[in-house]
């Protein structure tokens, strides 16, 4: 290990960290708002809004997220002159705004199937009471549904929150300059290859780690209404998620 | 859309290619499971340092990306093993069969996450009848084979299915490190032929077959390994 080269590589580094986060922070948000509908449009008995659905989450779960940031990055290239026709090609032709769209639609897809399970979990009982109280369909799901699913499905949306940021190093391939491609021009440069990798792999454990942390935060106060969950502190649990 | 079926003349490479992704996908299913085998055994064991060594490596492995790790493994562990071998034996050189590698890799890397699926299935055969078994002098081997195994595989099943479909797309990044597999195909022929998107698309559709068949085999897996147990409707 080169101790100046991390030092001195540090800023650089830096930089990359904050697109990495950036870009998390974006395809998070906006994925989670896709994912909702997504799961229950799979989960309504209309057949026109189930089965697209369906067929979405299919084939981004089923597919790597690779050959999709490719398909829309190089692939859809192909068909540049009808997309500058239809004024839209400054979007594609950017690779940021390809990993953007490719992250969103591929979290969509992985959350909604996590809250799609999640919705189906919550109790029978309180819906038929929801339905007895003469709640509309958007009231109950607003106010009855949704909360309690999402307390159902927050550990398992950590750990796709977690895998989110993990798979944006794979953007560095089609040239965004987050954390993993900052990292490897300097390795490239210095030939101090493990240096800059092993650097690189500890920020991103650090990363990792932070993301548990804060989503246990929010879980603590989802579940604010239980008895506190047995374990200690969020940072204990935080760390036996990550070490489970 | 015939079009768009036409693989003009890159057919048997595009095959040859999901062939590869599918050996390197089934190699590193089994190294997984070993590694998760010895990982499981690992973190369940009386040994402190045995346990430590098991979360150090679950750890570490589960907050970083593939890529990284895949890359780091890839080019690192066959020159470490060969610079370490050269302090004793003057000039050694290891040859390393790429694929082979990436099997290793990618086993190694999934290993982490089945250790916790093994890990989890090995606690929920009663401690009783593992007792029972030591009790009537079978020996520890034969106490895993006979009484734990066939019942801790019903509940590993599942866990054994997801950890697979997340590692049969992960091979997509061996591409990244120069092996030709479906994406590497898809990627030169593409290129070549200026026709990216359809090639793309072609093996994204080997993907899509893969995780297909592979759902229906799991299914019925599951309905097997199940077979003696007393199903009750809810």
């Amino acid at each position: 290990m080169d101790l100046d080269l991390v030092a001195r590589s540090l800023p650089a580094l830096g930089d990359g960290l904050v697109m990495t986060l950036a870009i998390t922070g974006f395809a998070v948000p906006v994925g989670f708002c896709l994912a909702i509908p997504l799961a229950l449009a799979r989960l309504s008995r209309n057949a026109a809004l189930a089965a697209p659905a369906r067929v979405f989450i299919y084939v981004f779960r089923g597919t790597p997220f690779l050959i999709q940031l490719y398909l829309v990055y190089y692939g859809l290239g192909q068909f540049s002159d009808l997309f500058r026709e239809l004024g839209v090609w400054w979007f594609f032709r950017d690779a940021l705004n390809c990993a953007l769209l490719v992250l969103v639609l591929n979290t969509a897809a992985y959350s909604g199937e996590i809250f799609r399970g999640a919705i189906a979990g919550v109790d029978a009982g309180q819906i038929e009471a929801a339905r007895a109280s003469g709640m509309s369909w958007l009231v109950r799901t607003r106010r009855i549904v949704l909360p309690q699913a999402l307390r159902i499905a927050w550990p398992a949306y950590t750990n796709e929150v977690v895998f989110l940021m993990q798979v944006t190093s794979l953007v560095s391939l089609v040239t965004v300059t987050e954390l993993f491609r900052s990292a490897d021009m300097i390795a490239v440069r210095t030939f101090k290859i493990y240096t800059m990798y092993l650097t690189v792999a500890a920020i991103y454990l650090m990363v990792s780690y932070a993301i548990i942390f804060v989503f246990g935060l929010v879980e603590r106060r989802l579940m604010r209404h239980t008895a506190p969950a047995p374990g200690g502190s969020v940072h204990r649990r935080a760390l036996a998620v990550l070490t489970r | 859309m015939p079009e768009l079926l036409d693989l003009r003349g890159f057919g048997d490479e595009l095959a040859s290619g999901f062939a590869l992704t599918l050996g390197v996908g089934l190699g590193a299913l089994a190294v997984a499971l070993l590694a998760g085998l010895a990982g499981a055994a690992c973190k369940l064991s009386e040994s402190a340092a045995l346990r430590a060594a098991g979360f150090v490596y679950t750890t570490v492995v589960r907050g970083i990306p593939e890529l990284v790790l895949i890359i780091v493994l890839y080019y690192g562990v066959p020159t470490v093993v060969q610079d370490t071998v050269r302090l004793f034996v003057d000039g050694f050189r290891l040859d390393f069969n790429p694929v082979v590698t990436a099997i290793l890799v990618i086993g190694m890397i999934y290993g982490a996450f089945m250790t916790e699926v093994l890990r989890g299935a090995f606690l929920t055969v009663p401690r009783g009848q593992l007792e029972a078994a030591r009790a009537f002098g079978m020996s520890r081997a034969r106490t895993f084979w006979r009484i734990h195994m066939p019942q801790m595989w019903r509940f590993a099943l599942p866990g054994i299915g997801n950890v697979w479909m997340v590692l049969i797309k992960a091979t997509a990044l061996v591409s990244v490190v120069g092996l030709h597999d479906i994406l590497f195909w898809a990627d030169r022929a593409g290129q070549s032929l200026r026709e990216p998107f359809k090639f793309l698309l072609a093996a994204a559709a080997g993907f899509l077959l893969i995780t297909f068949v592979s759902e229906h085999v799991f299914a019925f897996a599951e309905r097997r390994a199940r077979r003696g147990v007393r199903q009750v409707a809810r």
